[in-house]
């Protein structure tokens, strides 16, 4: 039973939901209504007067090739964060679940690596695979690859790949985790009886039933990949090279903070808002459709 | 269709065994009922069968061959499991083919084998229903028929009727015993009910702290309870056991002589066992039962008191309708000497 708590009067669930909404006017929807306004406008590098230009901008962006490049690289970026965050945490979940003794250490060291922030794990893999200081890829060299991705895009692509889903692999862990051991044990022995072996059973009962846990995941983790791999492309490739790693995100502040050139910047973010709200419908109605068990 | 042969099956968890050797032998097609009390080890017992638990020690054969090292698929049994344990993102048809399906059988015989199971289970409608869109008994059938398809050697059952009412439980019963006649395959189910222990077994192990205390046919245990455990747990209301003594060849409660002992049987205190039921009304008997509170079942009713000869609480169960006059009246009653039960108070092994 839902429990439900009434209220006699307006203003305490007024007051108790006031902080929310303040928060989320101050912080979402000021500056987004102030983007949608700043699209609409050429302004001067100084900020000090503005054109109004209409849909220019966006004119401009979507006959841009750097800007259409940029579409394909994030979504590149995101498809390939996404499977190398989500395919070896369900691995080692997976492989989490079938301990019986030292369960719990092993879980415990493979959090730790998502208490550490975005950026700071860009500077990790950034030493690593430094090309003149990095251990990686001196003995990368060693072996004879010449590795380099300050000059190679596909080296650019596959480390910040790798640094971004890096520590993604411990928060996608936790959630596989839990959801394995969510599935009726009994379910498992009767598909062991029944025949299925390891491997066919966690194909044909197991990941059927943890599949609410994995659509979920995968909405988080492309949203991710979006918006929240800026610190680690910033600090790794600042988006080269040849805007080989430049995504949607990295280029509004690219374009705006380098470039000084706002009103491509504040289209490039209402087009970005846009792309989240689409995710974020297409999210809720896959939820909605299925099947809970 | 197989035998199964269990030889001094131990359990171990770490150091704490909680299966002390069972042994028994069970025909092809019987239908045995493993009773007892929760923790008693029946379902381990039941689960190491299926190959769910490994053996500590002993050996279980199946059709001859030993089966201890073997992989639960490769044992040839079917289980019907206490919360169903239907696939829930499955059919009917697919939960009831899934076995087949990893066989590798040819879909055509799948799908015939399953209308036909689901047709003997009247289930044909359902085929298409996921198990959420079933109620608990059509679960229940979906479950058995899963087991029935696959023409395994042995059926397990791990307490397949406890998530019902208890009116679908006494139906469910019956189908199943029905079913298991029809088509003859060798069953080992588990229970802590002892009506349906009584009521489905060819034979019954019951249990107790891990061990075979009994193993019969359920009208011989409910007679010839071997132990004081087995005369309690079976039988509904159960056993009165009271303290008494054998004197001079005759057992005595008390001041009360209750008839001729059993001969070869040394005087000292005995364990006596009185089933509520052999409990008649007699004036002249010595015995009297102080009532505290009666029920009142319609074909019979219970009393619940105390003899005047014994500190244990004590129940009779007479036929038909009995009108008292409210606690405290006080009936006379007799057993016959040949219904009781005499233990050894030290070991509880039955001694007539």
């Amino acid at each position: 039973m839902e429990k439900r708590v009434t209220f006699k009067g307006w203003m305490l669930p007024l007051l108790l939901v006031a902080p929310q909404v303040v928060i989320s006017a101050v912080f979402f929807f000021y500056p987004a209504g102030q983007a949608i306004w700043q699209s609409l406008f050429i302004p001067d590098p100084f900020g000090l007067s503005m054109e109004y230009v209409g849909l220019g901008n966006f004119e401009y962006l979507f006959g841009n090739r750097y800007y259409l490049a940029s579409f394909v690289t994030t979504a590149l970026f995101s498809t390939l964060v996404t499977l190398t965050s989500m395919i070896p945490a369900l691995f080692l979940a997976v492989m989490a679940d079938r301990l019986i003794k030292g369960a719990g250490t092993y879980r415990t060291l493979l959090i730790w690596p998502y208490a550490v922030a975005p950026a700071v794990a860009g500077v990790l893999w950034l030493f690593m695979f430094n090309t003149r200081v990095g251990v990686v890829a001196w003995y990368l060299g060693r072996l004879g690859y010449d590795w380099n991705h300050v000059l190679n895009e596909t080296e650019a692509m596959g480390l910040v790949v790798v640094a971004s889903s890096w520590g993604r692999i411990s928060y996608n862990f936790l959630f596989f985790f839990a959801a394995l051991q969510a599935v009726p044990k009994s379910v498992i022995e009767a598909a062991a009886i029944d025949g299925a072996h390891f491997w066919r059973r966690f194909f044909t009962i197991v990941l059927p039933l943890i599949s609410p846990t994995t659509f979920f995941l995968l909405v988080v983790n492309v949203v991710y990949a979006f918006f929240e791999t800026f610190g680690v492309i910033h600090t790794i490739t600042s988006g080269g090279p040849q805007q080989a790693t430049t995504i949607l995100v990295y280029k509004v502040y690219a374009d705006g903070f380098v470039g000084q050139d706002l009103g491509s910047s504040a289209a490039q973010s209402v087009v970005l808002l846009v792309v989240v709200g689409l995710l974020t419908v297409l999210q809720f109605r896959f939820v909605e459709r299925r099947v809970h068990y | 269709m197989a035998t199964v042969e269990l030889r001094n099956i131990k359990k171990r968890f770490g150091k704490t065994e909680v299966i002390h050797g069972v042994s028994t032998e069970i025909d092809d097609g019987e239908f045995i009922v493993i009773v007892g009390p929760s923790g008693c080890g029946k379902s381990t017992l039941l689960r190491m069968v299926a190959g769910l638990e490994s053996v500590s020690d002993g050996e279980i054969r199946i059709d001859g061959s030993r089966v201890n090292e073997r992989e639960p698929m490769e044992r040839d049994i079917a289980m019907v499991f206490q919360n169903y344990a239907l696939y829930p993102h499955m059919t009917v048809r697919q939960n009831m083919g899934y076995g087949l399906k990893i066989a590798g059988t040819p879909k055509r015989q799948i799908a015939a084998k399953v209308d036909e199971a689901a047709a003997l289970l009247q289930l044909s409608d359902y085929l298409d229903r996921r198990p959420k869109a079933l109620s608990g008994g059509q679960r229940q059938r979906v479950a058995m028929g899963r087991a029935i398809v696959r023409e395994p050697k042995v059926f397990l059952f791990d307490e397949p009727l406890s998530n019902l009412d208890a009116k679908l439980r006494v139906q469910m019963r019956l189908e199943i015993k029905e079913l298991q006649e029809r088509i003859g395959v060798t069953s080992l189910y588990v229970t802590h009910d002892q009506v349906e222990a009584m009521t489905m077994a060819d034979r019954m192990i019951v249990m107790n702290a891990g061990r075979a205390e009994q193993i019969g046919k359920p009208l011989d245990v409910y007679e010839r309870p071997a132990t004081l455990f087995a005369a309690q747990f079976i039988g509904s209301p159960s056993m009165n056991v009271l303290d008494g003594r054998i004197e001079a060849g005759e057992m005595r409660l008390g001041s009360a002589a209750l008839g001729p002992a059993p001969a070869g049987l040394p005087d000292g205190p005995v364990k006596l066992g009185l089933r509520p039921e052999h409990a008649l009304p007699d004036p002249d008997s010595p015995l009297r039962l102080r009532v505290r509170l009666s029920e009142p079942l319609g074909a019979n009713t219970l009393l619940h008191g105390q003899l005047d000869q014994a500190e244990a609480p004590f129940t009779a169960c007479l036929a038909g309708v009995h009108r008292t006059n409210g606690s405290g009246e006080i009936i006379p009653l007799r057993v016959a000497p040949e219904a009781i039960h005499l233990f050894s108070p030290e070991t509880g092994d039955r001694l007539n």
